[in-house]
């Protein structure tokens, strides 16, 4: 079963994928809609290897991780993206990239040129929520140290900002003013380059699906999940920070490096401890989210409670 | 219509509804229904019909006035309890489920977050009025101060709509929609009660209206 020879097509080349589109388009509409759609499993297959910092926790269930997702542009509401995502979002693919800022080499590349002269991994990490909630993903993706080299950052690329699609037609959340679009992120260049720092295109060994970022997120394990951004359309390094969607938003709640820490809560809910998805007690709450170890020289001197 | 309303299998059918949404979320919490975060859907499910039953409670003297219908006085004790079961749960979700029992947290957050000190006020303030809900109690208060002691729910209910509006995270819509409701319903009051002011003398309808529901309610 396993013995696979290259002449075949996949299962997903044999039916054109916007048929199917059509027909869970109008499933969506149906009653049915939300149960036909739960858990199904869209993406192609992805080759990739295992890579390193991979945690041996058991990951969160695949059916948990598609159907309980933060994606305000797809309705604010955990269950809302999967349930809008193939009525609105479409095929992920084709898709580009925006390069932009302090670097020798900007440019728009195609999701192709982006991402397959690298070699995929496979990172099982801990996502913790700044809701307090937190999952075992395994991703597959390349580390974001070896994309950004090739745009050749100067010596001004201090910051990294990413910015989501912003295209009301694919992702009617953005139809209302629940924070500023597009969605901005931001990581220090200390922090983008940093070997756990992942830009993810698949979880689960398939491509990624709308509800979870497709095609191209980023993953930062030791910041809470609003950091790893989704649906990537561009990248610009920069000289200075940028204020992010939920440092506009809410910049008492929300800061710029916002790194798991169980010592400083949010202002409205403590940070100690999490619920990890599919278990009934919560767990305490790790500094750097268990990669104090990998992360934590990032920070030293920095006054964290400050710097939230 | 009010004539219909006043059977006798009318409130026993409304007893029923009321038991809809805990049905539901059984149902949902048996079949799986209840998604990746099961507690947490859990305690807002209770949280969100808490609320509705405080506003479906209060919107019955609004009604009978606009309809000049009777009957629904005779359910304001059984929704104004019903707000209290749902409170209730809601309240022991988040203890026994969301913080397992956990009493030094519990008491971190009822004195750290402001919107869990309002939700707990709101829950101290409503067991009076459950207490004294009986038509002993109405009897041994006397109808003026059983009044009094239960216009608490003024309080309470705008206490619950700011709980929520200060929890959620940047959608307000939903906490907007209750406090909209529940600004038109005691707008209605207050609107009442001026035009009794400046009339001098109150007319029968409106003093009916106002008064304890043992008045109106069969002697059962």
């Amino acid at each position: 079963m396993l013995i696979r020879s290259a002449g075949l097509p996949r299962e997903s080349e044999v039916t054109d994928k916007a048929l199917w589109l059509d027909r869970r388009r109008f499933l969506a509409l149906g009653a049915a809609g939300a149960l036909a759609l739960s858990g199904a499993g869209a993406g192609a297959a992805l080759p990739a290897v295992k890579g390193p910092f991979s945690t041996d926790e058991p990951p969160t269930p695949r059916k948990d991780v598609t159907t309980y997702n933060n994606f305000y542009e797809l309705g604010v509401d955990k269950a809302d993206p999967a349930q809008l995502a193939p009525s609105y979002f479409g095929k992920p693919k084709p898709w580009s990239v925006a390069i932009e800022g302090e670097c020798a080499r900007p440019g728009t590349l195609g999701y192709e040129d982006l991402i397959n002269p690298h070699k995929l991994e496979e990172r099982i990490y801990r996502l913790r929520c700044v809701e307090a909630w937190s999952m075992v993903i395994p991703w597959v993706g390349v580390p974001l140290a070896e994309v950004l080299k090739r745009f050749e950052p100067n010596s001004r690329a201090k910051y990294v900002e990413f910015t989501t699609l912003h295209d009301p037609e694919r992702l009617p959340g953005q139809r209302g003013r629940v924070i500023d679009w597009p969605y901005v992120e931001g990581l220090r260049m200390d922090e983008a380059m940093h070997p756990l720092t992942l830009l993810a295109v698949g979880l689960y060994g398939e491509e990624l699906l709308p509800q979870n970022g497709a095609p191209i997120r980023l993953v930062v394990p030791w910041k809470y999940g609003f950091k790893s951004i989704k649906s990537i359309v561009r990248i610009r390094f920069s000289e200075t920070p940028s204020r992010t969607a939920w440092m506009k938003a809410a910049p008492r709640e929300y800061g710029f490096y916002a790194n798991v820490n169980p010592a400083v809560d949010h202002p409205r809910w403590s940070q100690a401890s999490e619920r990890r998805i599919g278990e009934f007690l919560r767990r305490k709450t790790q500094p750097f989210n268990g990669y104090a170890e990998q992360v934590a020289s990032l920070y030293a001197g920095m006054d964290l409670a400050v710097n939230y | 219509m009010d004539k219909l309303l006043r059977q006798a299998w009318v409130k026993p059918l409304l007893f029923a509804a009321c038991l809809i949404p805990l049905g539901l979320l059984v149902f949902r919490a048996a079949t799986g229904g209840l998604g990746a975060n099961p507690i947490e859907a859990t305690n807002r499910f209770l949280g969100d019909w808490a609320l509705r039953f405080l506003l479906i409670a209060l919107a019955v003297t609004p009604l009978r006035q606009l309809t000049g219908w009777n009957a629904p006085a005779r359910w304001r004790r059984m929704l104004g309890l019903f707000a209290f079961a749902y409170v209730v749960l809601h309240f022991s979700s988040y203890v026994g489920l969301d913080q397992f029992f956990d009493w030094g947290a519990i008491g971190r957050e009822i004195v750290k977050r402001r919107y869990i000190t309002l939700g707990m006020l709101a829950v101290l303030l409503l067991i009076p009025l459950a207490v004294t809900s009986t038509d002993a109690m109405i009897r041994r208060l006397g109808g003026r101060r059983w009044r009094a002691l239960h216009r608490l729910v003024y309080v309470i209910a705008p206490l619950g709509v700011t709980h929520h509006w200060m929890m959620v995270k940047k959608d307000i819509t939903e906490p907007a929609i209750h406090a909209a409701i529940l600004a038109v319903l005691l707008g209605w009051r207050v609107a009442a009660w001026a035009r009794l002011r400046h009339n001098g003398a109150p007319d029968n309808r409106k003093a009916a209206a106002c008064s304890a529901p043992h008045s109106s309610s069969p002697s059962s």
